[in-house]
């Protein structure tokens, strides 16, 4: 292939400008997610720095990077130094084969409004998602601090253990649309006519369940849960280092959010066709959708305990995303024309099937106490620990 | 696709680029003013005791076996699901899901075992 300068050109206007859009974002979802959590709490939230409190993450930036850097006594420095960055660089180049609109003709080229429509898009993202953990991990051990190892190793179990479900939830639209390309799963819902929630509901709700524990976000934010372990693995974390985990949290947010918006939403589609302006309005209305919905859950529900968690992930995801698949790949190989009406329907029959089996789980875990706590005895000793 | 990941490759390097030049920014931004005290791991104002790097609960082990065999089952599901639209196209359709059904069975098992034996049990 011969060397373009244009191509070069372009691909690098082009990652500066997903780059950018995409730490942009970022502030903005802070701001967003602290006024939602205020309004849901009957506060004001943020309003000093800025119109509507809106430059108040900015302020925070500023402050953290003329912050002093602690390294604590006994730290493994280099790998201490490294972690943070470790942790965002994955979350933002996951983002690079998200599309967030069809093709443009500037300078009459036709430039993909995508970093890179790679077709193995799918693989990229649960690759890439999986080594964030590696940041937390590596952040928590190299601290030299109790709180950040436990913080760390309980994130990666954690993470870990949601990978499964997660992955696994996305076979099903490849099923349906039969390629691993982002953008050619986004044509195959424009060629049904219909997003790919509707056949594939269990899928996200498994994925998004899964993606909640997977950017260690409420109720599953147990490795930073602040009564047992301070902050967790960034504990003696401060200055801009700190301020890139901080990024790094919120990145990954947007990109389980972006990959469930092409996935299962449609991503740019939306009505008024094909105007290639409007396409990544909706890409926008629809992640900061989820994004709200992310939000919201945290202003909701309340932390899960780690055995409870672990088994939510393990008994009751995994299986779902297994027989999700199965069900799929049967009704995709056996289906006579398309399989996505029929899919349409058994979707509700497997809804209906995960809230029975949530049910049961959690009507068994509310029954037994967890082990090491003991019921009341008749002597009346209170709750005694076990080993 | 070569081109693709080129530019893959573009994205990559502007976020290691923001990663490392945002640090060495803050480097010389920051004031550096050590002190015993300020340096010490923080144990809620206690003195710390002895060091972080100690024995954790082999529980977490126990996941991460079960992760990894269970991490590969998704990565040979997925190329069966591409293939599957193909092998239906030429009449095996049948034949591909009872394959996958089986490769899936004999995992579902080992999870189903992991399960009963306690494995995926945190106490």
């Amino acid at each position: 292939m011969p060397f373009d300068v244009t191509e070069l050109v372009i691909a690098i206007v082009k990652a500066l400008v997903v780059f950018v859009a995409l730490l942009s974002i970022v502030p903005v979802l802070i701001w967003m997610e602290r006024k939602v959590i205020a309004d849901i709490q009957i506060r004001i939230g943020p309003n000093r720095a800025g119109p509507f409190g809106l430059l108040q993450p900015l302020a925070d930036a500023i402050k953290l990077i003329f912050k002093e850097n602690i390294i604590t006594q006994g730290a493994d420095k280099v790998v201490y130094f490294f972690a943070p960055a470790v942790s965002m660089v994955p979350a933002i180049i996951t983002f690079a084969v998200v599309p967030f609109g069809d093709t443009a003709h500037i300078l009459g080229r036709k430039v993909l409004l995508q970093v890179a429509d790679v077709n193995i898009g799918i693989l990229y993202i649960l690759a890439l998602s999986s080594l964030g953990v590696y940041g937390i991990v590596l952040a928590g051990w190299s601290s030299n601090n109790k709180y950040s190892l436990l913080g760390g190793v309980r994130s990666s179990a954690q993470m870990i253990s949601y990978e499964l479900p997660l992955g696994l939830a996305l076979v099903g639209p490849v099923l349906l649309s039969g390629s691993l390309s982002l953008r050619e799963m986004i044509n195959a819902q424009g060629r049904a006519g219909v997003w790919f929630i509707v056949p594939q509901f269990l899928a996200f709700a498994v994925y998004l369940i899964s993606g909640f524990a997977e950017t260690n976000r409420a109720p599953f934010d147990l490795p930073e849960a602040e009564q047992e372990l301070t902050a967790g693995y960034h504990t003696e974390y401060s200055s801009f280092r700190f301020a890139l985990f901080y990024m790094a949290e919120y990145v990954n947010m947007v990109t389980v959010g972006a990959v469930a918006t092409t996935i299962f939403l449609g991503g740019w589609r939306g009505p008024f066709g094909n105007i290639v302006i409007l396409q990544p309005v909706w890409f926008l209305v629809k992640l900061f959708a989820i994004l709200y919905f992310f939000i919201w859950v945290r202003g909701t529900l309340p932390r899960l305990r780690y055995d409870k968690l672990m088994k939510l992930g393990w008994k009751v995801l995994l299986p779902l995303a297994l027989l999700n698949l199965m069900v799929t790949a049967t009704v995709k190989a056996l289906a006579p024309q398309s399989a996505i009406p029929i899919m349409s329907v058994l979707s509700l029959v497997l809804v209906a099937i995960g809230v029975i089996a949530l049910t049961i789980i959690s009507a068994r875990s509310t029954r037994t106490p967890a082990s090491g706590l003991r019921e009341p005895s008749a002597e009346g000793a209170f709750y005694t620990w076990e080993s | 696709m070569a081109g693709n990941y080129g530019y893959v490759a573009v994205f990559a390097i502007v976020g290691v680029a923001f990663a490392v030049i945002s640090l060495v920014m803050s480097w010389f931004l920051r004031p550096h003013n050590p002190s015993g005290e300020k340096l010490a791991t923080y144990e809620c104002g206690e003195v710390p005791v002895g060091p972080a790097w100690r024995q954790f609960r082999v529980g977490y082990y126990i996941y991460l076996l079960a992760f990894v065999i269970f991490d590969v089952e998704v990565l040979f599901v997925i190329p069966w699901a591409l293939a599957l639209r193909n092998l239906k196209g030429q009449g095996l359709g049948l034949f591909a899901v009872v394959d996958g059904a089986i490769f899936i069975a004999v995992l579902a098992a080992g999870l189903l075992y992991a399960w009963k034996k306690g494995a995926l049990k945190w106490e």
